[in-house]
Order: structure tokens, then C-alpha cells, then sequence
């Protein structure tokens, strides 16, 4: 993984600029202990680390906005950081740029029952915004498996998903609103309580933008109401063909449930050795399903979904009774990574989506891939939306194993896109996919892409290196290119 | 306008915006025609007709997604839903009642980010929108997206051409997401409920745990336009509330519903074929208001009454209100549409006013999308920029320079 050179004239201002943050952010706000800046040198994607020029953490937008200002007046970097709970390295420190933590943005502004609204900072966390309105029967549907620890304005960076996104959305359909600070410094305010916007919808593209457009300050998100009640069924498959049918099978029988999660057999027996959740182990795949609602549907849909489940061949079904036993279900899914972890010194986390119909396939091919790369993996992934986390088993002290451990991953993800499928379902492309973008996107879809990213910062100083495996300068893609003479009228029907 | 290009495949699309593009010309672009008169008038040399780019060329029922061509008519894409008992889940209006004509393509719902009375649990066309392909104001043809829901792969532009009015890029190909539809609708009515209860009443449904699908209130002149008999019989204002899905359960929130409800006064009760009947009627609008002007108000739901009573309190006008009070329309004879006080009193709780339909010289004179300024109308117009440097593309549609 290549990053960019680092500017050494920047690198050579940093007294200077510690200086200038210093007189923004007062007290402890800007870190420059080597000791100190060790704690950000990664986030979640562990395989890379960085030392950032400095950390700074501000507690204002209007704080946030004069460094932003600053350093776009003296051409220094930004990197965004929420929680560092990212799986793609969008977090990844740049030697020549400021690492600016949002973490104490840390208050819940506003609460709103009758219009059905949270306003939040960014640094609160994902699971913080349920446990707010969980005494009035709400809560904020994306549930990332990171929840208890992600911050929500990491969520709108990357756009998180979960288990339930299947039925109730990702981040981008459940935020409406944002404050969001321009690399000039400039602060505008998109959206709020009410639904979509008078001009070009810049909330959806912020979402998701991994740190490129700008920095957020203020969310503004809709909560729901607590369904009713929710029932999990546990399907074991002889084959991951017959669990791949009945994924299918549920989804065409109109039925949209809550979640649809899908496990392996070494996923299995990770987590049933972590968690003694009670899973099968003579299976090959094992299925959650999840319906939530009133419970005479519920009820319903859980004969409906026993049914197409033995239809598809399945070999065991276990129906939740008690709200207890629902949370057992959960308990090893929601555990499998930390399950995985312990069966091997590292691992890296894929995150492809495909169409449901290839899951079959696409973990045959995984297992192929596993054996001419001879790394371990273990799947689980959100069935219901063909998304798929391929847990790659790696030993990172031995010389080779990340290189063939990302070659593998690199694999899955080319073979994910070739059958209908892209690159990264929730995670983010980050570093970790930048380089495989030209997989899915041809040249001209990337300079697209890049020409949105240079009206919102023209001098590419926020999160450079992240996403995009070129770097064009703006004035290079906002050239036409010219042709020599006229071009002739073309040859079309007209009127 | 000089002439009218009428491309008949994504090359010769190409073609006439590279043309376009590099020779200084500029088009008015239309798909099946049917919203000509949303946004401002479009000061174009040419016309760009997609009318021949129609048709479905994927639908996979078990994956939830189809792709058609952009002009394909919303009602052929219906009709292959239905078979399937699937739908497009932001029950895009047919604005054709509204404006006259009929019909309407995937690709206009999509560039007028349209979205029915399901707007406020499903989302609008944006949340439905997966992937496209597309020709930028540049003469380039470019994709993004795919046919999957969980993509976080590069930037979403799905989400900036959705209500971008073709002033970016035109599409050529569409990728949306399907879903089941419901095997059941009901509808329950409160009766007689001024504005202000009528808020109070859908709040409270929606903050139910009985999955509303949308919540509409028809003040007394409204409700008597409705063409449903028991609404339009029942002499008095009418808040309509509807739930789908599986039988059993439908009846079980219709019951939950009007025990909920029973506190603000008499509740009644509408099955399929007048609750299917109603809903069309509000998503489509024009049954309801007639004034030569019509506004769209998107508004905190709490504070739609506040907004209407403001504005009453200066101009005549026709209204009713869906998504729960959030979206507000109002029939407006005032030859400016009463411009002031709609913004004014939208601007004083936030939220933005569009004025859907107006005569070429008011939407001329008068913004159409709410104004913007600062920071945000650079941000606009330098967005704008980087997809059609030139302004070929349905130039001042949105907003004057954009």
C-alpha cells in the first residue's frame, strides 16, 4: 500500500503550526507527544499504521472551522477520525497532516418524540442515540456490529449498515440532516427535521464520503419506534447450496425480515466454542432469521419461514421462546469476529456484496481461493442483502502472510464484482480497496467521482490517499478536452 | 428552440451531448414529457428527446432490482412489478394530474426525486435509487453504483442525479431497488380533527409501534374532493392513517390504531379497494388543490399546522397535508404565489418550499426551489460545474446560473 509523499516542507512548519492550533483549540486539545500519538496511529483496519503530523481535537464548529481554515490557508492535510473504529483505513494517519479527532463532540443536542428526531454531535456513538430514547420504546435502526463504540459521524463517513439494514436502511436512509464544515472553513447546514432538501441532494453525497467532503459538527437522524415483538428462527443446512436456496426462497415468498444472517461451518464452530450459544455443529451453514413486528405477524411469518427453511432442505430448526433465547441467537453471531480472532494470531475482514442468488457460488470460490492461497477463512455475512465478510486467517509474524492474505481478500473482492457484485457493501474502500477501484469503475467514472470531490475541496487537503488510487489535480480534471475542429452535427433523429 | 435530438440508443446520446458539449449548445431534456412545467423555465437552444431510450432490460424478482432504460413509462414498469406482487416502494406519483398529459418515465421520478404518501417509512425515490449509467454535461459517459442495496463503494452519485432535475448528467440506464408488495391495506380515518389535532393525532400513530405506512390529513374542503365516498361523506375534516402487510396483522394495528386514535374522536376504517383509491388521490395531489399555483412544503411534521395557519393568516389558499404533517400543499391564486409569506413562514421553523406549478413567467420571476446562499450556493453551482462545465445540460432549470 502506497501512500502519498509526504511534504517535507510542511513537515518542516510543525512547531509552527502546533503554534497555530494551540491558539485555537486551548489546553489539552492538540497532541504532539510522540508517546501520545502512538494511540492514533491506526484504526481498525490493524495492518497499517502511520504517526500523524499531530492530533488535534476540537470541541466547536467554529473551532473546527478555523483549522480547517488554517490549513487550508498554509496547504496542511486533514484526516478525519471518529471513534478509529474503521475497517478500511480511512482513518490511517498522513505523516504531513493533522489527525482531527472528533471524539469530543460528544453531546446529544436535541431529542424530538413527536417529530420523531435526534440532533446528536459526531462523536457520540452509535448505541449511545438508542439508549437515549429506549425508555420511550425507540431507537436508531443501523446497528453496526462496532455500535457500542463507532460514532455516528464515523457511521455518515462511512455509510454503515448492520444487521437490520435489510429491512430498515443504512445510515445514508435514516439521516436527515447534517452540519458539515468545508476544507475553506465554510459551515452549511444541510437538511434537518423535515425530508430531503430544495437543491442537489449534497446530504447523500456527504454520506458515505469517507472524509473527503468535509468534516461533520451536527447529525440530525430520525429514530423509530421499538417493534413489538421479535422472534429468531436458527436453520442449520447440510450444504451452503440449500442455505443459499432458502435465503432466496424467503425473499421471494415477499417476506422482508428484520435480519438474515448466514455463518459457515468454521464460523460456526468459532463462535460456538466462544459463546456456547448452543449452535449446531453437523452443519454446514447455519441461517438467522429475524422478524420483528406485532406478534400475531410475527408468529405468522415464523410458520412461513419454518416451512420454506425445511423446503430448502434444511436439517435443523430451532424457533426462539423467549425474548432470552432470541438474544442467544444473537449472542454468537454478534461475537463472531472477536470468536475468529481467537483461532488465529490476525485476520483481515472482506466485505463484498453480491447478488443473493451467487452466494453458493461465491463461497465455493472462496473455498478454491482458500486452498491455492493455504489460508483459513471463515465466513459470515448479512444474507438478506448479500453482503459477505470473509474472515481471512493470517499469522502476521510470518514473513509472506499479509501479502497473501490481502492477495486472497483482493480475489474474493475481483470475483464478488464479477458476478454483479461490488467491492465494499459497509466498510468503505479506505486504503484498503483504493487500489482495486479500477476493478468496478473505469477511468472516466473515477474522474467523475473526483470532480465532485474537487467542488467541495479543490485543493485536495482532506483525507488524500484515501479511496481514490489516483490523484488528479483539479485543474486537470476540470479540463475539456479539446478536439481538433468542429465536430459534425450528429448523425440522430431530429424533429 | 431550433431543433429536437431524439437519440435511439445510449451512443447516439453520447453523441448529441459531445456535440453539445464542445460546440457551445445547450438542450432542454425530456423523457416522456410529463413534468415540463417543474423547476423554472429552461432557456435552451436545443431539445434532447429520450423518448426513444424505453425499456426493462433486467428484472430479477429475488434480488429486488430491475434496470430499464430511462424514458421506460412508470406504467409498463408497474405492470411487470405487479405480476411479481412487487412494487416500487416510494409509490412514485403520477404528477401528470397535476400538469396535465399522462404518463411519466423511471427517469423523470428519478430526476425530480419523486416520492409518495409511503415517503415517510420507505423513503423517496434517493433511498431506491441503486446505480446508473449516465453521459456528464462533458460528453462522457460514466456509471456509478450497482444492482445490490449495500454498496459503499465510492462516492453515491446515485444521490446527487436523484432531484437533480437533468441539470448533471443525462441517464441512460436506471438500476432501482423492488420489494414485495403488501398482501393487505387498510386505512383508518379520525373525523372532524382541526390541524392542529390532526398533528397531534398522527404523531402519535406514527410514534406507535403499528408500522404506518402514511399519515394524511384532509381538512373539511379537502376531504369533500376525495372521490372516496366515506371521506368525501363525511362533511367534516378527515386524518387518514393506512398499515400494510399480512393480513392478520393489519387487522391487529387497524384495532390498535382506532383504540389509539379513539381520544381525538370518531374513527372509521377503510379496507383495500378505498384505501388504494385515497392514497392515489393524495400521492397525485390535483383532486385537492386547483389554484393556478401549487407549493410543496417540506416541514418538521410537528410544525406543519403552525406553517399552514401562517400563511392563511395572508393569502387565500387550498391545502392538505401528508407525511405527517411534514409535506404540505397549498393551491394558490396570488399571482406570485404568495412567494414572501410561503418562504417566510417555512423558513421560520426549517424546511423548503417548491413551487410545483406556475405559469412560465411566474416561475421565471419567482424562485422555484428554496434559495440558497453562502457557502452552500458556491458549493451548488461548483458541483454543477464539475459535471456540466459548459451548461448544456437543462440550463437554469433548478436555479438561475445552475
Amino acid at each position: 500500500m502506497k501512500m502519498p509523499q509526504p511534504d517535507a516542507d510542511v513537515i518542516a512548519r510543525r512547531q509552527q503550526i502546533i503554534k497555530a492550533m494551540q491558539s485555537i483549540v486551548r489546553g489539552e486539545g492538540v497532541i504532539s507527544d510522540a508517546d501520545e500519538l502512538r494511540a492514533y496511529d491506526h484504526d481498525g483496519l490493524m495492518a497499517y499504521k502511520a504517526q500523524p503530523l499531530i492530533v488535534v481535537l476540537p470541541e466547536t464548529t467554529n473551532q473546527v472551522s478555523a483549522i480547517l481554515k488554517y490549513c487550508h490557508d498554509n496547504n496542511v492535510k486533514i484526516v478525519p477520525r471518529g471513534a478509529g473504529t474503521g475497517l478500511s483505513g480511512g482513518a490511517l494517519p498522513l505523516a504531513d497532516g493533522i489527525t482531527l479527532g472528533l471524539g469530543k463532540f460528544k453531546k446529544i443536542l436535541d431529542i424530538d418524540f413527536a417529530n420523531r428526531t435526534a440532533i446528536v454531535q459526531p462523536g457520540v456513538t452509535n448505541l449511545a442515540i438508542t439508549e437515549a430514547v429506549r425508555h420511550v420504546g425507540y431507537y436508531y435502526a443501523p446497528d453496526p456490529s462496532s455500535q457500542i463504540a463507532c460514532s455516528i459521524g464515523g457511521n455518515i463517513a462511512e455509510n454503515s449498515g448492520g444487521v437490520h439494514s435489510l429491512k430498515y436502511g443504512l445510515t445514508t436512509n435514516n439521516v436527515l440532516g447534517i452540519e458539515l464544515v468545508l476544507m475553506s472553513g465554510d459551515v452549511v447546514r444541510i437538511g434537518g427535521k423535515h425530508l430531503d432538501s430544495g437543491g442537489y441532494d449534497l446530504l447523500g453525497v456527504a454520506t458515505g464520503s469517507e472524509g473527503l467532503l468535509g468534516v461533520i459538527t451536527e447529525v440530525t437522524v430520525r429514530i423509530l419506534r421499538t417493534p413489538e415483538t421479535a422472534r429468531a428462527l436458527l436453520i442449520g443446512f447440510p450444504s451452503n447450496e440449500s442455505g443459499g436456496e432458502c435465503v432466496a426462497a424467503i425473499i421471494g415468498a415477499g417476506i422482508i425480515p428484520g435480519g438474515m444472517e448466514m455463518m459457515d461451518k468454521p464460523a460456526i464452530h468459532a463462535t460456538e466454542e466462544f459463546t456456547h450459544a448452543g449452535y449446531p455443529l453437523d452443519v454446514q451453514a447455519l441461517l438467522i432469521v429475524e422478524l420483528d413486528g406485532p406478534e400475531v405477524e410475527v408468529d405468522l411469518l415464523i410458520e412461513q419461514v419454518d416451512a420454506l427453511a425445511r423446503q430448502s432442505g434444511a436439517t435443523y430448526v430451532r424457533i426462539s421462546e423467549s425474548e432470552e433465547e432470541r438474544q442467544i441467537f444473537w449472542s454468537g453471531r454478534k461475537n463472531a469476529f472477536p470468536a475468529v480472532g481467537r483461532i488465529s494470531p490476525d485476520y483481515l475482514c472482506m466485505d463484498g456484496t453480491i447478488p443473493r442468488g451467487r452466494l453458493a457460488d461465491v463461497l465455493n470460490k472462496i473455498g478454491e481461493f482458500s486452498e491455492k492461497y493455504d489460508l483459513r477463512v471463515a465466513n459470515v455475512f448479512h444474507a438478506g442483502d448479500g453482503n459477505l465478510h470473509p474472515l481471512i486467517l493470517f499469522d502476521a509474524n510470518q514473513p509472506g502472510e499479509l501479502k497473501r492474505a490481502e492477495d486472497f481478500g483482493a480475489d474474493i473482492l475481483r470475483y464478488c464484482v464479477e458476478v454483479g457484485g461490488v467491492l465494499t457493501g459497509e466498510h468503505g474502500v479506505g486504503i484498503e480497496k483504493r487500489d482495486l477501484m479500477g476493478v468496478m469503475f473505469t477511468e472516466d467514472d473515477l474522474k467523475q467521482q473526483q470532480r465532485l470531490k474537487c467542488a467541495f475541496d479543490p485543493d485536495q487537503l482532506l483525507n488524500p490517499g484515501k479511496v481514490y488510487p489516483t490523484l488528479h489535480r483539479c485543474a486537470e480534471l476540470g479540463r475539456m478536452f479539446v478536439h481538433e475542429g468542429k465536430l459534425p452535427f450528429p448523425d440522430i433523429p431530429r424533429f | 428552440m431550433t431543433e429536437t435530438l431524439k437519440p435511439e440508443n445510449p451512443e447516439q446520446l453520447l453523441d448529441a451531448i459531445k456535440w453539445a458539449a464542445h460546440e457551445g449548445h445547450s438542450f432542454a431534456v425530456r423523457g416522456q414529457g410529463t413534468k415540463q412545467g417543474f423547476g423554472r423555465p429552461v432557456q435552451a437552444g436545443h431539445g434532447l428527446d429520450l423518448g426513444a431510450l424505453t425499456g426493462i432490460m433486467a428484472y430479477e424478482p429475488s434480488e429486488l432490482f430491475m434496470t430499464a432504460m430511462t424514458a421506460t413509462p412508470i406504467a409498463e414498469i408497474k405492470a411487470a412489478l405487479r405480476q411479481n406482487n412487487q412494487q416500487m416502494a416510494f409509490e412514485p406519483p403520477d404528477m401528470s394530474v397535476l400538469y396535465g398529459g399522462e404518463g411519466g418515465s423511471i427517469g423523470g421520478a428519478i430526476a425530480c426525486n419523486l416520492a409518495g404518501p409511503r415517503r415517510i417509512q420507505a423513503g423517496a425515490a434517493r433511498d431506491h435509487f441503486l446505480g446508473f449509467n449516465a453521459v456528464s454535461g462533458r460528453g462522457e459517459v460514466f456509471k456509478s453504483g450497482g444492482t445490490v442495496v449495500k454498496n459503499v463503494t465510492g462516492f453515491d452519485l446515485s444521490k446527487l442525479l436523484a432531484g437533480s432535475f437533468g441539470t448533471l448528467a443525462v441517464m441512460s440506464t436506471i438500476t432501482f431497488k423492488v420489494l414485495p408488495a403488501a398482501e393487505s391495506i387498510r386505512t383508518v380515518l379520525a373525523l372532524g380533527l382541526d390541524d392542529g389535532q390532526a398533528m397531534t393525532a398522527m404523531s402519535a400513530a406514527l410514534g406507535s409501534p403499528n408500522e404506518v405506512s402514511a399519515a394524511a390529513h384532509l381538512p373539511a374542503a379537502a376531504a369533500a374532493r376525495s372521490g372516496v365516498s366515506y371521506v368525501s361523506g363525511a362533511g367534516a375534516a378527515v386524518t387518514a392513517i393506512r398499515v400494510e402487510g399480512p393480513g392478520p396483522s393489519v387487522e391487529h394495528r387497524c384495532r390498535s390504531l382506532r383504540e389509539l386514535l379513539k381520544e381525538f374522536g370518531e374513527t372509521e376504517e377503510l379496507h383495500s379497494k378505498n384505501s388504494n383509491a385515497l392514497w392515489r388521490k393524495i400521492g397525485d395531489v390535483g383532486a385537492f388543490v386547483d389554484g393556478a399555483q401549487v407549493w410543496r412544503l417540506s416541514v418538521p411534521p410537528m410544525d406543519g399546522a403552525g406553517v399552514v395557519a401562517a400563511i392563511l393568516s395572508t393569502i387565500d389558499a387550498q391545502m392538505f397535508y401528508d407525511w405527517g404533517g411534514g409535506l404540505v400543499w397549498l393551491g394558490v391564486e396570488a399571482s406570485d404565489g404568495g412567494a414572501e409569506t410561503v418562504r417566510a413562514a417555512v423558513s421560520a421553523v426549517g424546511g423548503h418550499a417548491t413551487l410545483i406549478r406556475a405559469d412560465d413567467d411566474v416561475r421565471s420571476r419567482v424562485p422555484v426551489f428554496e434559495p440558497q446562499s453562502g457557502a452552500l450556493k458556491d458549493l451548488s453551482a461548483r458541483v454543477k460545474k464539475g459535471f456540466d462545465p459548459e451548461g448544456v445540460l437543462n440550463p437554469g432549470r433548478i436555479y438561475e446560473g445552475v
